[in-house]
């Protein structure tokens, strides 16, 4: 997030898009209606009737796919009716006039047509949005998780950048991080191009850099990222694969291919239950849980908060970095650490954003990097004055649909998403009954239209097939969603990721287009 | 700035403060049930009464803003009094069942009630008889036990915006209910136990796998493992074991906890958790030792580096981890292995 959670209480108005955040960051949603309470205007871009689509001045029911058009034909509103900030585009921007002219091809008429929305309704969610003070904008993986994913993030900074909503409180860009510790995995170089802070493995210096705090030789050739090293193993290019805390074989698109590629490699999983990926591993370590040990998470608004060990781990279970310390040192990198202090301070030392914090500094209260020095107090929002590169970089970018839509074969839109209760693959919230009594189960949801024209009733089982493979699961009958449009929450096993598409991915990060899948369904007898 | 006095320290607060906050600036404790520092006011329980030299009445500490020149006495012989009156009124209605009530040890009301020397009612008369609401599977509301404060309502309405309860009728039958009384179920509840974090007394009570007082448990101040909000939580252990959880006043979650952060930890003490290394051997996961487990692992990385190379090997780090673990499992592939290859959730 540019910008901080309390801040969101203090906004003029919110714009969601791609995000169901009462079911999927629930405190954040009470932090929304907090702010609906104080007055602010609502502007609800999804393909489903949210929650916070009732509490919404105006609720944008878009296909599943198209939020680039509706944020392209936001943009254009905002400059046929003179709504942008001239003063911001002109002293702080780049690539304004490439911009300007790429939009006025989205009229709302056009976009309108795109999305399945009413032109009027794109009009007065622009006005909501541009003549706010601070509007801030608040996305999730229903913007991310396309074909052209980046390129729809582009399309909302745009928007953040000609109206000034940018490096002002309670305004911002704002991405709700889904886990945890996102936020902290992405800063510390979890990621194939880059080091810790973000620094690129394809840039010398830093090599260098980390050469000699590491003091050994590295690879600087950018690794691969995980669609694309599932592939490899499908392929037999990738022979030893090391899973640590997640479960492909139920959170990735196109699970059957999934299961193949992980059959086919040297298959290593590190923790807390025998998941249905690790089920599949040739060797599994115990991992012990959060409340097992000592060390931080990173929030979405970049706050690094401490965790703290309250219980002994079960048995011979260890902390996840000791297990790596160890399989290091047995690989011949001699180096110990004895707690997750002393691995916090090495991180400080080549990490500059993380350089101020200490485990002292943040024993009450976490501190939003980032934080150069122990004086400086942490930055509550980012890119004040001028954006960090220097100037704000509008971008010209095109809506093209994904492949899966418009398939005569399978002519309804699967998207995808969380329910309130269960958390990713239910590793963990599926081991208390009382989550399991409320969202035990996969479930469909489709329109009532739908299920007449199938004649499936509210509870009936149906399969639902695409080309990747097919599922039985229980109909849900609810008029949130439109009638060529479903929706199955991806936390079931056998359930939504069957039938996602792995292959289609973002052309810049490698991101696959989870939320939009075509399907058919048909009545089980 | 207004000067004032409360039991005879001279404080000085900003115009609009109230008592309750002056008095709490200078470490004098009031007494309160219906309080929220988060909440808007509302002076229902009346127990946060003190003296105001020249007042004609006794006014609520909570409500109250300062003047110039007060004069406050907080445990007045009167205060006192009516403090002593108004728990004998509670308690004309509220089951003597500390023995049992698995609030007890943390309860506003049995600490008030010793504070205060009150034994038990004087007023005797008809009891409030409801049938216990077990709808919901995380929490039970025992409205025999309620004592009207109204946090719970306003904390719903107020902070989580999801307005599920309310009071219904008036006088002595009033109590909290979901609209028509259809019972916690039925209504639009989303089950945050937001209302169970601020009951004062065991009215909203967390149904709890473990049975346990409060006074065999510590509390740890951790972050909530699922969602990215980073909330502030206290662990309620007792003997290694996690058996509730209590949400605190973070930077980003202001006291507020949902579903999952507040009662899904039955997890950590899971009996299916992974507890040693296994390997596969003809064909079967079989329990190992760790030796064993790291041999295996840098055997088939060392081989594969000398026959393939490093960049045939990759790692999925976890969005789930510690920010420690996820820099030294990229450190393990980069510095040690020999790769980039190293990636985590972050896409999916």
């Amino acid at each position: 997030m540019t910008n901080s959670v309390a801040e969101i209480k203090d906004a003029d108005a919110i714009f969601i898009t791609g995000s169901n955040t009462t079911e999927s960051h629930p405190v954040i949603g009470a932090k929304v209606k907090q702010a609906i309470k104080r007055g602010a205007k609502l502007v609800v871009a999804d393909p489903r009737e949210i929650e916070l689509a009732k509490y919404a001045d105006v609720f944008l029911q878009i296909k599943p796919g198209t939020s680039l058009a509706l944020n392209n034909a936001l943009a254009h509103v905002i400059l046929e009716e003179g709504l942008e900030d001239r003063d911001y585009i002109e002293s702080t921007t780049e690539d304004f006039e490439k911009f300007a002219i790429k939009v006025k091809e989205y009229t709302p008429e056009k976009a309108a047509e795109i999305c399945g929305v009413s032109p009027e309704d794109i009009r007065k969610a622009a006005r909501i949005y541009a003549e706010a003070g601070k509007a801030s904008i608040l996305y999730c993986m229903g913007i991310t998780q396309h074909h052209n994913g980046t390129e729809t993030v582009m399309s909302l900074s745009n928007l953040a950048l000609m109206t000034g909503n940018i490096g002002k409180e309670n305004a911002g860009i704002n991405p709700l991080r889904g886990q945890n510790n996102v936020q902290g995995a992405c800063d510390m170089g979890a990621l194939p191009n880059v080091l810790t802070g973000y620094q690129p493995v394809a840039n010398p210096q830093v090599i260098e850099k980390f050469e000699k705090a590491w003091g050994v030789k590295l690879n600087n050739k950018p690794g691969i990222t995980i669609p694309e090293a599932m592939h490899g193993a499908e392929h037999g290019d990738i022979k030893v694969l090391y899973v640590f805390g997640e479960n492909p074989m139920v959170s990735d698109p196109d699970t059957n291919h999934v299961k193949k590629a992980l059959e086919k490699t040297f298959l290593i999983v590190q923790d807390l239950f025998l998941t249905e990926t690790a089920e599949l591993a040739d060797v599994v370590l115990p991992a012990a849980a959060f409340a097992e040990k000592d060390g931080t998470f990173v929030n979405t608004e970049r706050r690094v908060q401490r965790v703290r060990k309250a219980v002994d781990a079960p048995g011979e279970a260890k902390a996840d970095w000791l297990i790596f310390m160890e399989l290091m040192n047995v690989l011949g990198y001699s180096k110990k650490y004895k707690n997750a202090e002393e691995i916090f301070n090495e991180i400080r030392e080549v990490t500059p954003q993380y350089v101020g914090i200490s485990y002292a500094r943040i024993e009450e209260v976490g501190i939003q990097w980032p934080c150069p020095t122990e004086e400086h107090p942490g930055t509550k929002f980012l890119h004040v004055g001028k954006p960090a590169r220097g100037a704000g970089l509008f971008m010209a970018v095109d809506f093209a649909p994904s492949s899966e839509m418009n398939k005569a074969d399978y002519p309804l839109t699967l998207t995808t998403g969380r329910n309130l209760y269960q958390y990713h693959t239910t590793t963990m919230t599926g081991k208390t009954d009382a989550i399991n009594k409320k969202a035990g189960e996969c479930y469909i949801e489709i329109s009532p239209s739908l299920a007449a024209n199938l004649k499936v009733e509210d509870g009936e089982m149906v399969k639902v097939i695409s080309p990747r493979g097919e599922i039985k699961t229980k109909a849900r009958v609810t008029d949130i969603v439109a009638d060529n449009v479903v929706f199955i929450p991806f936390h079931y096993a056998d359930g939504a990721n069957v039938l996602t598409n792995g292959e289609e991915l973002d052309k810049y990060v490698k991101i696959p287009g989870l939320k939009v899948t075509g399907v058919k369904i048909e009545k089980l007898a | 700035m207004i000067n004032l006095k409360i039991n005879g320290f001279e404080v000085q607060v900003e115009e609009g403060t109230t008592i309750l906050q002056a008095a709490s600036k200078v470490g004098v404790k009031i007494p309160t049930f219906c309080h929220d520092p988060r909440l808007v006011p509302h002076g229902t329980c009346r127990i946060c009464v003190v003296e105001v030299e020249g007042g004609r009445n006794l006014p609520t500490a909570c409500t109250t803003p300062v003047y110039e020149g007060m004069n406050i006495q907080t445990e007045s012989k009167e205060v006192v009094q009516t403090r002593r009156e108004i728990l004998d009124l509670v308690l004309a209605n509220h089951p003597l069942d500390c023995l049992t009530c698995e609030k007890s040890g943390r309860c506003t009301l049995q600490d008030l009630c010793y504070q205060y020397d009150i034994k038990e009612t004087t007023y005797v008369g008809e009891r409030k008889d409801f049938e216990v609401d077990e709808s919901n599977p995380f929490y039970y509301n025992d409205q025999n036990k309620c004592i009207l404060c109204g946090k719970c309502v306003y904390v719903c309405s107020q902070l989580q915006g999801t307005e599920a309860i309310g009071f219904a009728e008036r006088g002595f039958p009033t109590h909290i209910a979901t609209p028509f009384n259809q019972g916690l179920e039925q209504s639009t509840c989303v089950s945050c136990g937001n209302c169970v974090s601020v009951c004062p007394v065991g009215a909203l009570m967390p149904k709890s796998k473990e049975k346990f007082r409060y006074w065999e448990t510590k509390t740890v101040r951790t972050t909530c493992s699922y969602c990215g909000v980073g909330c502030q939580m206290d662990l309620v252990v007792k003997d290694d074991k996690v058996v509730g959880v209590d949400p605190a006043m973070g930077a980003s979650n202001e006291g507020l906890l949902c579903v999952k952060g507040k009662f899904a930890y039955n997890f950590v003490n899971h009996p299916s958790r992974l507890t040693t290394p296994l390997v596969r051997k003809d064909g079967k996961l079989v329990e190992t030792s760790w030796d064993e487990a790291y041999e295996v692992i840098a055997n088939k990385i060392n081989e594969t580096k000398e026959t393939v190379g490093a960049d045939a090997i990759a790692a999925f780090s976890s969005a789930r981890a510690l920010t420690e673990d996820n820099y030294l499992m990229q450190k393990l592939m980069r510095a040690v292995v020999g790769t980039n290859n190293i990636d985590h959730c972050a896409r999916l």
